[in-house]
C-alpha cells in the first residue's frame, strides 16, 4: 500500500510555530460508516433515517437539557483564540476545522439556529447556519477527527470540553444510524464475545496457556495468568490487546509477574475479558453502562475482593471517574482497596513495602521517556493525591530503569499530547490523520531522543501502544521503541524466594 | 470492494477483507497478496495456512506471540519473530497477513 501523504517535518517542540493554514486539508479524510448490521446490533437504526432533520433538533434539544456542561459549552465560547494551536491533529494537518473552537463551532453553529432567540432570527448575524444534509457529512468527517483527548478544554479560561460536544455530535449521529464502523463493530463484538478483539474464551484460555509456558521457559517460576477462577481475591480486567499484540502482552505478562512474586490471588474474567469501554467514545450513556455492567457481573459471579485495571487510558478514565456511577455501589468487594484500583497503584505500593522487589540492571541500557495518557491524564487520577496519576507511573518506572528523562514540559503531564489515534481513530482508514497528528508527541521524543540519548518510550494505554507502533516507523523510529510500563516491571522484577 | 478471480466474483468489504471467509482460495490469496505488493514465498504460504488453520480451530486470528511461535518452530527458531513477520508482511501481520488469509481484520485497540 503506497501512502498517499506526507509525514510531517519534524521541528523544536519549545517553539512550535502557528501551522500554516490549510483549509480543506482534511475534509476528504472519513472513517468508514457502519453497517446495518453494525449499527442493529446496538440499537440504532440500520442507515440515516428519512426524517433526519427534525429528530436530529430533537436529539440535540435532549442531549442539551440532559448534560448542563454541553448547554454552557454552546453558550459560553467567548472565541478568544487559546484553543485554536492546541490540538494535536490542527497542529498535524493545518485544516482550520481541526481547531478545537472551530469543531465545536460545527455543532454550536446549528445550536445557535435552532435553540437560541437570536439564530432564529438573525441567525447570519450571529453564526447559526441551518442543519442541511451536508452538516452531518461535516460532523460525521470532523467528530471523527477528534480523540477526545480533552488537551484545549485545559488552555480554555473556561473550561470548555471539545471532547463532550464531540461525544454530542457522535450520540446525535448513531441516533440517526450515521455512526462510524471502527466504533460500533467493536461495541458488537463486546456484547456478542466480551472484548473489542472477539477473542472467544477457547482462543483466549489458549493464549493464556502459551503465555505460561513462555513466561516458566524465562524465569523458571510457573506463574499463572488464572481465568475464570472463584474465590480469587482479585478481579484483574483488562484490554483484550494485552492478549494479542505487542507490547501489550508483555505488560500482561508483568502484570502476572508482580501478582505471581506478591502472592495476590487473582484471576482474569471471560466475561469481562475487556477493560475498554468504546461506549464512552459514542457518547451514548446505556453503551456504557451495559458494557461496564459486566465487570460488576463478573466480580459478583467470581466473588472476588477487588477490581484492578490493567493498562488502558479510556478504560480508566471510565472505570476512575463514571463505574460507581454506572454500574455501583460495589458494596461487596473489600472497602479497605479503592474501588477500582490501577495496576499501577498495586504495583508502586508492592514496590514502597516490599512486597515485591526491582532489579533495574534488568532493562540495562535503557534511556525511558514516558507519555502521559491523555485518558489517565485528564480524566482520572491515581493513589490518593492531587497528581498521583503523573507520580506513580514515573516512581515505577524508576524503580525499573537506569534512567528516566522528562519530554519537553508542554507535552506532559496535564498538557499531554494524544498519541493521535485515541478516541475511536485507531482505525487504517484515518492513517493519515494519525501519523500528522502524533506530530507534537513525535517533536517532544526527538528532542530527548537527539539530546538525552532516549532509547524507549513507555505507555500505559493499550490505544496509545498500538498507534506508536504503527507509525513510529513513519518518523524513522522503530517500532519497538514504545513498551508498556509493566514490560519494564517484568524485565526488572526480581522471580522466586526474595527473602 | 469485490475480487474477481477464476471468473467468479468474491465479495469484500471496504478495506479488502473478504465478506464470507469460505470463499477464500490460493489463487484469491495471490490476487489479494499482488494488490497488497507481497510477493508470496513459501514462508508467506506458512503463515497463511498457519492463521487459516487457527482460524478454524478458534474462530479468531492467533496473537502475535502465538503466530510467532508457531513460526518459529516450523521454520526454525531465527523466524519466530515480529521483526521477521514484519519483512513478510511490511503492513503489519496481523492485519496483512489475516487480509490474505481471507480472514476477518482483527479489531481493538492493535
Amino acid at each position: 500500500m503506497a501512502e498517499k501523504f506526507e509525514t510531517p517535518v519534524l521541528g523544536d517542540p519549545t517553539e512550535r510555530p502557528m501551522p500554516v493554514l490549510i483549509p480543506g486539508a482534511t475534509a476528504d479524510l472519513k472513517s468508514y460508516v457502519a453497517a446495518p448490521a453494525h449499527n442493529e446490533a446496538l440499537g440504532f437504526p440500520a442507515q440515516l433515517v428519512e426524517d433526519w432533520k427534525p429528530k436530529a433538533i430533537g436529539l440535540m434539544g435532549d442531549l442539551l437539557s440532559r448534560y448542563r456542561s454541553l448547554q454552557v459549552f454552546m453558550d459560553i465560547c467567548v472565541k478568544c483564540g487559546a484553543c485554536t494551536d492546541k490540538c494535536h491533529y490542527f497542529i498535524g494537518t493545518g485544516d482550520p476545522k481541526n481547531m478545537p473552537v472551530a469543531r465545536q463551532d460545527l455543532f454550536r453553529s446549528i445550536y445557535r439556529r435552532y435553540f437560541t432567540p437570536a439564530g432564529k432570527l438573525v441567525p447570519g448575524l450571529v453564526g447559526a447556519k441551518e442543519l442541511t444534509r451536508e452538516t452531518l457529512d461535516e460532523w460525521f468527517n470532523y467528530f471523527h477527527q477528534c480523540s477526545q483527548c480533552r488537551r484545549c478544554s485545559v488552555f480554555c479560561p473556561y473550561g470548555i470540553d471539545t471532547a463532550e460536544v464531540s461525544m454530542a455530535a457522535r450520540e446525535m449521529l448513531d441516533q440517526l444510524g450515521y455512526g462510524q464502523k471502527y466504533c460500533n463493530e467493536i461495541i458488537g463484538k463486546v456484547h456478542k464475545i466480551g472484548n473489542n478483539l472477539g477473542l472467544p474464551p477457547a482462543a483466549l484460555a489458549d493464549t493464556i496457556e502459551g503465555l505460561e509456558e513462555d513466561i516458566e521457559a524465562e524465569t523458571g517460576c510457573a506463574v499463572k495468568l488464572p481465568i475464570d477462577v472463584e474465590g480469587a481475591e482479585v478481579l484483574l480486567v483488562t484490554p483484550s490487546a494485552d492478549f494479542f499484540a505487542e507490547p501489550h502482552v508483555l505488560g500482561l505478562i508483568g502484570y502476572a509477574k508482580v501478582f505471581h512474586q506478591a502472592g495476590i490471588s487473582w484471576t482474569l474474567s471471560t466475561k469481562a475479558s475487556e477493560a475498554g469501554n468504546f461506549g464512552m467514545f459514542i457518547g451514548n450513556y446505556a453503551q456504557m453502562k451495559k458494557i461496564a455492567t459486566r465487570i460488576h457481573e463478573a466480580a459478583r459471579e467470581l466473588k472476588v475482593k477487588r477490581i484492578v485495571f490493567g493498562e488502558c487510558g479510556h478504560a480508566w478514565r471510565v472505570a476512575y471517574s463514571f463505574l460507581n456511577t454506572l454500574v455501583g455501589p460495589w458494596d461487596f468487594l473489600d472497602p479497605r482497596y479503592p474501588v477500582p484500583q490501577h495496576i499501577l497503584e498495586v504495583t508502586n505500593g508492592l514496590i514502597a513495602n516490599g512486597g515485591i522487589k526491582l532489579d533495574r540492571s534488568g532493562n540495562d541500557n535503557m534511556v525511558l521517556a514516558f507519555h502521559d495518557s491523555c485518558n489517565v491524564a485528564r480524566g482520572a487520577r491515581m493513589g490518593d493525591r492531587p497528581g498521583g496519576q503523573f507520580v506513580i507511573p514515573r516512581e515505577v518506572i524508576k524503580a525499573s530503569v537506569p534512567k528516566l528523562v522528562e519530554m519537553c514540559p508542554d507535552t506532559t503531564h496535564e498538557k499531554t499530547f494524544c498519541c493521535g489515534g485515541g478516541g475511536g481513530l485507531l482505525t487504517d482508514e484515518l492513517l493519515e490523520i494519525r501519523v500528522k497528528g502524533a506530530k507534537p508527541r513525535m517533536e517532544a521524543l526527538k528532542q530527548v531522543v537527539d539530546s538525552q540519548g532516549v532509547t524507549h518510550m513507555a505507555s500505559l494505554c493499550a490505544i496509545c501502544k498500538a498507534q506508536f507502533t504503527k507509525i513510529l516507523p513513519y518518523y524513522g523510529y522503530d517500532r519497538e521503541m514504545v513498551v508498556s510500563v509493566h514490560q519494564l516491571v517484568s524485565n526488572a522484577i526480581i522471580m522466586g524466594n526474595n527473602d | 470492494m469485490a475480487y474477481t478471480v477464476g471468473g467468479k466474483t468474491v465479495e469484500a468489504d471496504e478495506e479488502g477483507y473478504l465478506v464470507n471467509i469460505n470463499e477464500w482460495n490460493e489463487e484469491l490469496a495471490a490476487l489479494i497478496a499482488k494488490d497488497e505488493n507481497v510477493n508470496m514465498s513459501p514462508e508467506h504460504w506458512e503463515v497463511v495456512n498457519f492463521l487459516r488453520e487457527y482460524y478454524a480451530e478458534y474462530q479468531i486470528a492467533p496473537a502475535v506471540r502465538v503466530l510467532t511461535k508457531a513460526i518459529g518452530k516450523k521454520m526454525g527458531p531465527e523466524k519466530g519473530s515480529n521483526k521477521y513477520l514484519y519483512e513478510l508482511f511490511p503492513y503489519g501481520p496481523a492485519k496483512q497477513a489475516c487480509k490474505i488469509a481471507g480472514l476477518p481484520k482483527p479489531t481493538g485497540c492493535v
